[in-house]
């Protein structure tokens, strides 16, 4: 086991080092001259000079290369032009928020979409199939930002039942102590009742409206998966066997179709990941999202291509345990 | 000349008896064609310039006079929602056509010439592919700046893998098919079977990823120019027109963003209607 996660481990490397080449190759693909975004229009020709020359920029392209992957691996991505801060450091405050929203928009989706794919694969071609299909439609066809829209006009100026967007937590109320960094589980834990619910109010639309576009391509796969399973020899034995339907379909067909679904958690997070910054951007979010959002409006690379470097590595890292949970899961393709 | 008309009732019979077998596509296919059809008549539709301001009409609520009501600037929604399809198609089928033709020709190459450079062209598919896809088109688009180009650019090149392994795919599959060998055996060259009997043959699910690909380009495209990363604001491009009306929506002025979303909306549902449709007469199991 451990044999097989260190053979993935390796093979990961090639992969991240082209991803930093990609990153590395699109800052300085940048049109202009990169000195103008960091000193003052008005600098002497021996300032942009000594600049130029302090920040390497002189030096050949694969020796640049090298100087940035060598502060990459020790965690260095570089300082942000905006908040003058190491970028790793802005990134990691702001990746609590955007991990407590789509932590809840992942298990909100999984535990809506799988039952709903169970029955349609169960029910196939009846009235609940249908409807999965239609929302499987609109789901996927729906932009992210748009849906956060709707949803703030229905319930909170028509309806009123929910906050205008304001962040995590509403500004008359004050933050819970810091013990995971998530502020429903924090609030929670220290029995802070105002900052509980206001944070539940918070997260409620946007954890929402990810879920709801994360969960078709869910639903979908669930059912395609299901519909085979449910075909398959070994769930035709336990129905001769005489086993009931329920544990036909949960105990013997589920087990064999929750794999592809597995695959599909991973890629569905990856999309995720794109469409939080849509999401965070709407509800005035304070996390990785509207971060880069900054990061891209004031021309702040280092920070963009730290973001980009970061959200990568977590996207591999998923697929990574995507396997080890196959291997996990399925003693077939232990090797 | 009767025979002709007989020829042309039939074909219209045979178009509505595929239609009958599959509604589902057909109506993909009307969608797509309804709305391209709007676009290209924008100019004789739209009651309004697009680009017209009108300040003393701001903020107008859909009524008979403005459809879709009006925005910031009291310009006509409806008729920049019209003439949006022109630009969201254009990028939607520009970056589809692109990330089309280099994926597929880097999957050809790839998959004939098989060895070390397969090796080598997938590993940098690979690499792409590492990426979240929206994240990356961010980056690009980002780096190169707002405009309607760089857009393409960015979007097709972020789905240049999925075209690659597909192209690729197919190749190896039916490089040693039956009508493979037996073309190679009555003496066809090397080109002649790849250009005339592979190429035809491996298009069809290219085609088929490239209708639900329109979908996604567009849904991107809309998401980049919303945080203002696409096209420049007097363009009439949906995303933008969401964006516009983003502020406005908790102060109750719903249709600014409303309709063009709802145009996206639309629009990705007729391609992935397509796609789907397609997909389930290409391979009747997934059904």
């Amino acid at each position: 086991m451990f044999a097989f996660i260190g053979r993935r481990l390796l093979l990961l490397i090639p992969v991240l080092l082209g991803v930093t080449v990609v990153t590395f190759t699109l800052t300085r693909i940048i049109p202009g001259n990169p000195i103008d975004l960091m000193v003052s229009p008005l600098a002497s020709e021996e300032t942009r000079a000594r600049i130029a020359e302090n920040a390497g920029l002189n030096d050949p392209l694969w020796v640049q290369y090298f100087r940035y992957i060598n502060g990459v691996v020790r965690g260095d991505f570089g300082d942000s032009f905006v908040t003058n801060q190491p970028v790793l450091e802005d990134l990691t405050s702001r990746f609590m928020p955007t991990f407590e929203l789509t932590l809840y928009a992942m298990l909100l989706a999984i535990s809506l979409a799988v039952p709903l794919g169970i029955a349609s694969a169960v029910w196939s071609g009846k009235w609940i199939d249908h409807i999965s299909r239609l929302l499987a439609i609109f789901g996927v066809a729906m932009p992210v930002f748009w849906v956060s829209l709707v949803a703030i006009y229905v319930f909170f100026f028509l309806l009123n039942w929910l906050p205008a967007p304001q962040g995590r937590i509403s500004v008359i109320v004050s933050p819970p102590d810091t013990i995971t960094g998530l502020y429903t589980i924090d609030s929670l834990i220290t029995g802070n009742w105002p900052a509980l619910r206001s944070s539940v109010q918070a997260i409620l639309m946007p954890a929402c409206v990810l879920a709801f576009a994360a969960m078709a391509p869910l639903a979908r796969m669930t059912r395609a998966s299901m519909i085979d399973a449910l075909e398959a020899d070994y769930t035709r034995a336990a129905r001769a066997l005489g086993l009931s339907e329920m544990s036909v379909i949960l105990r013997h067909a589920l087990r064999n179709a929750i794999l592809p679904v597995i695959t599909m958690i991973a890629i569905v997070y990856g999309y995720l990941l794109g469409g939080v910054v849509l999401v965070e951007n709407v509800f005035a979010w304070p996390g990785l999202g509207r971060y880069v959002y900054n990061a891209i409006a004031s021309s702040d690379y280092p920070a963009l291509q730290g973001f980009i470097l970061y959200s990568t590595t977590v996207y591999v890292m998923l697929f990574l345990l995507v396997d080890i949970l196959y291997v996990l899961l399925d003693p077939r393709v232990r090797l | 000349m009767p025979g002709v008309t007989f020829i042309w009732w039939r074909r219209a019979s045979t178009l509505a008896n595929w239609c009958r077998r599959n509604p589902v596509t057909a109506l993909g296919f009307a969608i797509i064609l309804g709305l391209g059809i709007l676009g290209l008549l924008a100019p004789l539709i739209a009651p309004y310039d697009p680009y017209a301001l009108n300040p003393r009409e701001r903020f107008q609520p859909p009524s008979w006079n403005h459809l879709f009501g009006t925005g910031i600037f009291g310009e006509d929604i409806f008729s920049r929602v019209l003439y949006g399809i022109r630009i969201d198609f254009g990028i939607g089928f520009g970056a589809v056509a692109i990330g089309l033709l280099a994926g597929s020709s880097v999957g050809v190459i790839a998959g004939y010439y098989g060895g070390k450079l397969d090796e080598l062209l997938m590993r940098m598919m690979d690499i792409i592919a590492a990426f979240p896809g929206f994240i990356l088109a961010m980056a690009i688009a980002g780096v190169l700046g707002p405009s309607i180009p760089n857009l393409i650019i960015a979007i097709s090149f972020v789905n240049i893998p999925v075209y690659a392994r597909l192209a690729r795919s197919r190749f190896l599959v039916l490089r040693t098919s039956l009508y493979a060998m037996a073309a190679r055996g009555v003496g066809a060259s090397d080109t002649r079977i790849l250009v005339w009997h592979l190429l035809p043959n491996s298009l069809a699910p290219i085609f088929v990823q490239s209708t639900l690909q329109c979908g996604w380009a567009i849904l991107d495209a809309a998401g980049l120019s919303f945080i203002g990363l696409g096209v420049h604001l007097p363009t009439p491009e949906w995303g933008v027109m969401i964006g516009l009306g983003a502020p406005r929506i908790i102060a109750g002025q719903w249709w600014i963003s409303f309709f063009p979303g709802l145009a996206i909306a639309i629009t990705v549902m007729g391609f992935n209607l397509i796609g789907d449709g397609l997909q389930d007469l290409l391979d009747p199991k997934r059904r």
